[in-house]
């Protein structure tokens, strides 16, 4: 069985909630005990009818101030896939919870009200799917009871999101008439759109092919740690553990150590559970070599026809996370790249974006909380990154502050700076 | 495994995450520690811990916080599976810190000693100066927990602020700590009670035998089947009785529910989890029906 990992954005306005919630329900995910919990707090907080947003919204100022603050995730299961959910809140820090909740997602589903068309939150959660490199995105036409469930309207809104996507790097787009109130199309097909030939939202989830998403190309292999259990049944073992991050590795490939760039054979790949043929992302192992070579956490094994770039100088897109500081030109900062970690300085703010528009505030001067841009970074000491586009492990990072320790952005490589 | 296909079936995906963060815990700090109750979930956890560091033994030892109020059952295993994993065992001990007169144990039929658990707790962190704790809490089991982060930190007084947690991204984790802070770290996060036991069965993992269903006397309050035991007291009213039952969470006694089973299997256990229409926390622990934010008031005390 496979699992699917999903992200949802959009408004309580929307219907998300009332989405998640069908779809909790109707794979009876949703307990009695935490539906009869939802039922008491709706009636005391007044409402009318059960507020299944009291389902994500766990926090007591998320109920006493009935936003959502956080990523919530939640999890169902189908007898075709485990799915979990990040479900991010429309409103509300909507570009760091949503920028979150989509690092990890293999798919997002974009809510739109079938009456107000596409509006400017849904090309902004449209753009960050983009941006994340979520391979694919699910455009779900909510409230199609309200508008007499018009194909001509479904048609409307699909061509408005398609003028728009157009511009986006969107691989696999999907558009669902839904009514998430009413059911149609979540889970069982709806016998009020006669017009709709496509599949209902549960069971596209269920069937999206999502393994070729993964690299399997690019042999990549940051080293986390050292194991060498110095004992007498062990005593010569010398592993380097860590999870695969690209391609296929196994016993008798050649690889290249970076930064050394000594070159070595693979003896095994290790696990408790014996050694294995062959490994590939997102498998954790442990691999031997042929060669005592100095190995330690932060290098990275490749192919010797086959490496990451080598660099000190990177550019990239970065989320600023942070309402304490902006970026700058100069900032100070740690990062956090596959299992390395260095001391970097922005080097160039080249241009925000406005993530409204998608055009480009070339005479920016600093990143905001929740704003996006392209810099330039310098490292203290190389980094073994791919694009983010080809390898969303080694093409990502974390930005930290050294003197909060607090993450405050979160980047995407595009390469290598001239 | 198809070779072909190059998919890891899920319950392989999750054992892949939770032992890459084990793994970046043990590089990254200085003193991790294992929090370990003898429940399936710690259970599931040492063995993911084995899995992380094998053919070494584990980096890091094994901290039991003790309320006195065990399983024999339980306590039987934790020493004998410890042993087996060749594990440097820790106990906090609730009881230890009645006598010292650190703590205040309740009085009364209700009495619990689930609060004094974050005193001893804390106690013992600062004790052996651990700066990483790991602990066995699933995103599934409670709301609360459905938004707290894999690495979730802890001030210097322990307490956990659900406002102000670090983004979370990729499979990158900030561990970055300032003085006399330290984390807890969740790496079955994004485990369901029914992977943990579909886990098991896969496996084969053995757990403490109260998990199966098994002839015992009990008692009913509050609509939860408690055992009769030296540490509760029953008021008038409750009368005992023998009933098969099995545990779904195994925690202190005095306070942690049965359910009425014939699950004798594995199997059959699944069987059943899949079937129940009760969250675990619901059906079997007391501590959390206090109010609808009794998890997170507890957490930001610095409960597990």
């Amino acid at each position: 069985m496979e699992m699917l990992r999903f992200a949802t954005a959009g408004s309580v306005d929307d219907g998300k909630s009332t989405l998640i919630g069908r779809l909790l329900y109707d794979t009876k995910t949703i307990f009695q005990d935490q539906l009869e919990a939802v039922e008491r707090a709706s009636v005391q907080m007044g409402t009318e009818y059960t507020n299944l947003a009291l389902l994500t919204d766990g926090l007591r100022a998320e109920r006493e101030q009935g936003i959502t603050i956080d990523v919530a995730y939640r999890y169902f299961s189908t007898p075709k896939r485990k799915f979990i959910i990040a479900d991010t809140p429309g409103h509300t820090q909507y570009t760091r919870n949503m920028v979150t909740g989509a690092s990890t997602a293999d798919l997002a589903i974009v809510l739109i009200d079938a009456r107000k068309g596409v509006l400017e939150q849904s090309r902004r959660h449209a753009f960050l799917a983009s941006l994340l490199r979520i391979p694919h995105l699910v455009l779900a036409v909510n409230k199609m009871d309200l508008v007499d469930y018009d194909e001509g309207r479904f048609e409307e809104v699909k061509e408005e999101f398609r003028a728009f996507a157009m511009k986006l790097d969107i691989a696999d787009l999907t558009f669902i008439p839904v009514s998430a109130l009413h059911g149609d199309n979540v889970v069982t097909r709806s016998d009020n759109t006669p017009w709709y030939d496509g599949s209902p939202l549960l069971h596209h989830l269920e069937e999206v092919h999502i393994a070729s998403d993964r690299n399997l190309i690019d042999p990549r292999f940051p080293v986390q740690y050292v194991i060498r259990p110095q004992s007498d049944e062990h005593h010569d073992y010398r592993g380097y553990a860590g999870s695969i991050a690209g391609g296929v590795m196994r016993p008798g490939d050649n690889v290249v150590v970076l930064p050394s760039g000594f070159g070595s054979t693979i003896k095994s790949i290790d696990t408790f559970d014996g050694p294995v043929e062959e490994a590939f992302a997102p498998m954790a192992v442990t691999v031997r070599l042929s060669d005592e070579i100095d190995i330690s956490r932060g290098d990275m094994l490749c192919r010797p026809n086959n490496q990451s770039t080598s660099s000190q100088d990177i550019d990239a897109m970065v989320c600023w996370m942070s309402e304490r500081s902006d970026l700058v030109a100069g900032s100070r900062l740690m990062i956090k790249h596959t299992t390395r970690s260095a001391k970097v300085i922005v080097k160039h703010l080249a241009y925000q974006l406005d993530i409204n528009s998608l055009s480009r505030v070339e005479d920016a001067t600093e990143l905001k909380l929740n704003e996006i841009g392209r810099v330039t970074l310098r490292s203290q000491i190389p980094l073994f990154f791919d694009e983010y586009r080809r390898n969303r492990v080694t093409g990502s990072f974390v930005l930290i502050d050294e003197a909060s320790g607090h993450t405050v952005g979160a980047g995407m490589i595009l390469g290598e700076s001239d | 495994m198809s070779s072909l296909a190059y998919d890891l079936p899920y319950l392989r995906q999750l054992e892949a995450e939770s032992i890459h963060i084990f793994r970046e815990v043990a590089a990254e700090f200085e003193r991790p520690c294992l929090l370990f109750s003898g429940g399936k979930d710690s259970i599931v956890m040492l063995r993911l811990a084995e899995k992380a560091f094998w053919p070494a033994r584990l980096p890091f030892p094994v901290m039991h916080v003790d309320t006195g109020h065990n399983f024999p059952e339980v306590l039987e295993f934790r020493d004998r599976r410890l042993a087996e994993a060749g594990a440097r065992l820790v106990v906090a001990s609730v009881q230890q810190a009645i006598d010292d007169g650190t703590v205040v144990e309740e009085t009364g039929p209700r009495a619990s000693r689930n609060r004094l658990q974050t005193r001893t707790l804390l106690d013992g962190i600062s004790e052996h100066r651990f700066d990483a704790l790991f602990g066995g809490a699933r995103r599934d089991e409670e709301k609360a927990r459905a938004k707290e982060r894999v690495f979730s930190f802890r001030d210097e007084f322990g307490q956990w602020d659900p406002k102000n947690q670090r983004p979370e991204l990729w499979n990158l984790y900030n561990g970055r700590l300032n003085q006399d802070e330290h984390i807890r770290v969740f790496p079955i996060s994004n485990w369901t009670e029914l992977d943990i036991w579909q886990y098991i069965k896969s496996e084969q993992i053995e757990i403490p035998s109260v998990y199966y269903a098994h002839e015992r006397e009990v008692f009913e309050r509050d609509g939860m089947l408690l055992s009769t035991s030296p540490f509760i007291s029953l008021i008038e009213g409750e009368t005992p009785f023998v009933e098969s039952v099995r545990y779904r969470t195994v925690g202190d006694m005095s306070c942690t529910g049965a359910v009425e089973s014939s699950a004798e299997t594995i199997d059959a256990v699944i069987a059943e989890v899949s079937a129940t229409r009760i969250t675990e926390r619901g059906a079997t622990r007391a501590d959390d029906r206090v109010s609808e934010a009794a998890m997170e008031d507890r957490k930001k005390e610095g409960y597990f």
